[in-house]
């Protein structure tokens, strides 16, 4: 039990000294929660757990039934995944039997003629990675930077009309991306930006920005105007005012939306599956389509799934104390 | 704060030359902040919004080179007698009622789990939270997988059945078609990609509630059960409300989950709303000017929806 001299003044206190949260009934049930958390925890991971382990197996494995959950990894994912593959032809069987004998195969190779194959050339994962990186990490930066900007006009200076301008900017957050395809399709392929990186950039641009001007808008609501009054007495214009004084304070609020941008056009599906082909076609349409080529290879999905996951897993991780802010739209204030 | 107060009342006092100079250039920076934004959203928001608008009208076919033809309310007229539609709307309304029931009860009861702290449970927190950070489609993907009537984990766990019995994906048990349980098996999906979420929204407000509401309620002797309704139950309404009806929204918006896990099948019998129009507008004969109409209608029902949801959340923050 925590006394007094535990908890008095000069300590902060770390645990309540109420009696029904430290009595020996409380302490049971508390533990018993913690249990039940991690249990649930344990049980919502689970499929991801799944992904994981599925990443790591081969065909043969993938396919047992019933699934195993004990197995010898091997990396035959991965290279399925990075790779374009045809199968051996029986005259040269003998011969890729012999390299494979002597050690004249190298590693990647050597995976592939496992289940009978040889490795043609690289897929496409790499390129609709870098495809995803240029496309959600360059429209990220530009909706921030945009919507930091109209957060802070919004915020500080009456214009008329504002509420109903705010509202119309939000709306356009709420449509259904099928509805505003159609018109943008075949705008975009009159203007000749259809399946370009610069039209996805645009498109996702615009629609995080909407939730970014939101966002940022009320993050600057709460920093106190009489810093910048005080700035501007003393003869800083309002753009030093800005750059110097408001926008380092707004900075976790940047931090916020920016994880909201990142993972939005990161995971973004339905634009790109509607607006690219080829050149500018991001990750997660190119992940189920996949399916098709020579009988569903299980683990080279789930590796592709796997690597395109780890990046939004990361930065969550690191910003994890922004999210909260974020998704009530600085309704708390903590 | 005497300085700041001085302050302030100097900028009061300042010669009038020099306030409308700030206030033009005041206005200058807001018009060079806002503008940027405000353009971007008119060219794809509004010119598409104006653009579709003419196009329903039309019998317009993306792939053909023929001009659009007016032929006035044509689409709207065939939309709505189409069952189709009333197919997908019900399947989208079933979708929508039972995932966001599900989301509810399931992110508030984890929220009350998570509210103790006990070690490690801000970690524990956030890996709970990570299903909803994940890409939909690939999410879809791989329960497709989990399902697998033959190599799935899924068909393992439930008991007193065969494995090879139960095909959710395909709609099936035991060989014979079961309506619904393909529908039954996005919604599990979903629930467990977004309880997470309210989870979060809940949990907050949790954390908002002073202590001494509790205390006050101890010292009276109120039961654990009068407390939950009478002091939690009323001060995280708010945020839970704004969890739902934002629920609510992407539900009715949801289209990547069913993509990647059935596609719209079997039949239709996941075809929702947002499916339906994609099927309509890319697949097969690019009907631009039907789908154009089609698409008109879901956004009517989405901004009221939206509007109710926007309202709501302005009068929270006026409380806050």
């Amino acid at each position: 039990m925590a006394s007094f001299a535990e908890t008095g003044p000069g300590r902060p206190v770390v645990e309540s000294i109420r009696v029904d949260k430290v009595s020996p009934g409380a302490r049971v049930t508390g533990a018993v929660r913690a249990a039940v958390v991690l249990m649930i925890a344990f049980i919502m991971l689970l499929p991801i757990f799944v992904m994981v382990e599925t990443a790591f197996k081969t065909r043969i494995d993938v396919a047992s039934s019933p699934p195993k959950v004990f197995f010898q990894p091997t990396l035959e994912g991965f290279v399925f995944l990075f790779t374009e593959r045809a199968n051996v032809s029986p005259g040269r069987m003998e011969e890729f039997k012999q390299k494979a004998a002597t050690g004249q195969m190298n590693f990647i190779d050597q995976i592939a003629f496992q289940s009978g194959q040889e490795i043609t050339g690289p897929s496409q994962y790499v390129g609709r990675i870098i495809n995803s990186l240029i496309i959600a990490g360059l429209s990220t930066v530009l909706s921030v930077v945009l919507g930091t900007m109209a957060g802070y006009a919004f915020s500080r200076f009456s214009l008329p009309g504002k509420d109903d301008l705010l509202f119309f900017i939000l709306s356009t957050r709420m449509l259904p991306a099928v509805v505003v395809t159609i018109p943008l399709f075949l705008m975009y392929r009159q203007i000749g930006l259809h399946d370009t990186h610069l039209g996805m950039i645009l498109l996702y641009t615009v629609f995080n920005l909407s939730f970014a001007v939101w966002l940022m808008k009320g993050f600057f609501d709460e920093i106190p105007r009489e810093y910048e009054e005080a700035a501007l007495v003393d003869g800083y214009s309002r753009m030093q005012t800005f750059w110097k004084i408001v926008l380092p304070q707004s900075l976790s609020g940047m931090a916020a939306t920016t994880v909201f941008c990142l993972i939005f056009a990161w995971n973004e599906y339905a634009f790109a599956l509607m607006m690219t082909s080829e050149a500018a076609r991001t990750a997660p349409p190119s992940i189920p389509s996949m399916l098709g080529r020579g009988g569903i290879e299980w683990s080279a999905i789930a590796a592709g799934s796997l690597g395109f996951l780890i990046p939004v897993i990361i930065v969550v991780f690191a910003l994890r104390k922004y999210l909260l802010r974020g998704v009530t739209f600085g309704a708390i204030r903590q | 704060m005497a300085t700041a107060t001085a302050e302030t009342s100097a900028t009061k006092t300042q010669p009038r030359a020099q306030v409308t100079r700030r206030q033009l250039s005041d206005r200058a920076i807001m018009n060079l902040f806002i503008w940027p934004t405000l353009i971007l959203l008119i060219a794809f928001n509004f010119f598409p919004l104006f653009y579709s608008l003419y196009l329903s009208f039309t019998n317009y076919v993306a792939t053909s080179p023929k001009a659009p033809t007016w032929i006035g309310v044509e689409n709207f007229a065939n939309i709505l007698t189409d069952p189709k539609l009333w197919e997908a709307f019900t399947t989208s309304g079933r979708y929508v009622l039972f995932s966001v029931a599900l989301q509810t009860i399931v992110g508030f009861s984890l929220a009350m789990l998570v509210r103790g702290k006990f070690r490690g449970s801000g970690v524990v927190t956030t890996l709970i939270l990570i299903p909803m950070m994940l890409s939909p489609v690939v999410v879809g993907l791989f329960w497709k997988l989990i399902y697998n009537p033959n190599f799935g984990f899924f068909n393992y766990i439930i008991p007193f059945i065969n494995p090879a019995d139960l095909d959710v994906i395909g709609s099936r048990l035991f060989d014979k078609p079961v309506p619904y349980l393909a529908l039954a098996g996005v919604i599990l999906v979903d629930v467990w990609m977004w309880s997470p979420f309210v989870m979060l929204l809940v949990l907050s407000g949790l954390n908002a509630i002073p202590d001494y509401l509790y205390e006050a309620a101890a010292i009276d002797r109120a039961s654990s059960w009068f407390q939950f309704w009478h002091i939690t139950l009323p001060q995280v309404m708010p945020l839970l409300l704004i969890a739902v009806l934002f629920r609510t929204i992407e539900a009715l918006k949801s289209f990547d989950l069913v993509m990647g896990m059935t596609g719209g099948g079997p039949g239709n019998q996941t075809e929702l709303i947002a499916v339906y129009l994609y099927r309509v507008a890319f697949l097969g004969q690019f009907r631009s000017g039907y789908a154009s109409a089609l698409a008109y209608i879901i956004l009517i029902i989405v901004i009221a929806i939206s509007n109710l949801y926007i309202r709501y959340l302005n009068k929270t923050k006026g409380e806050a």
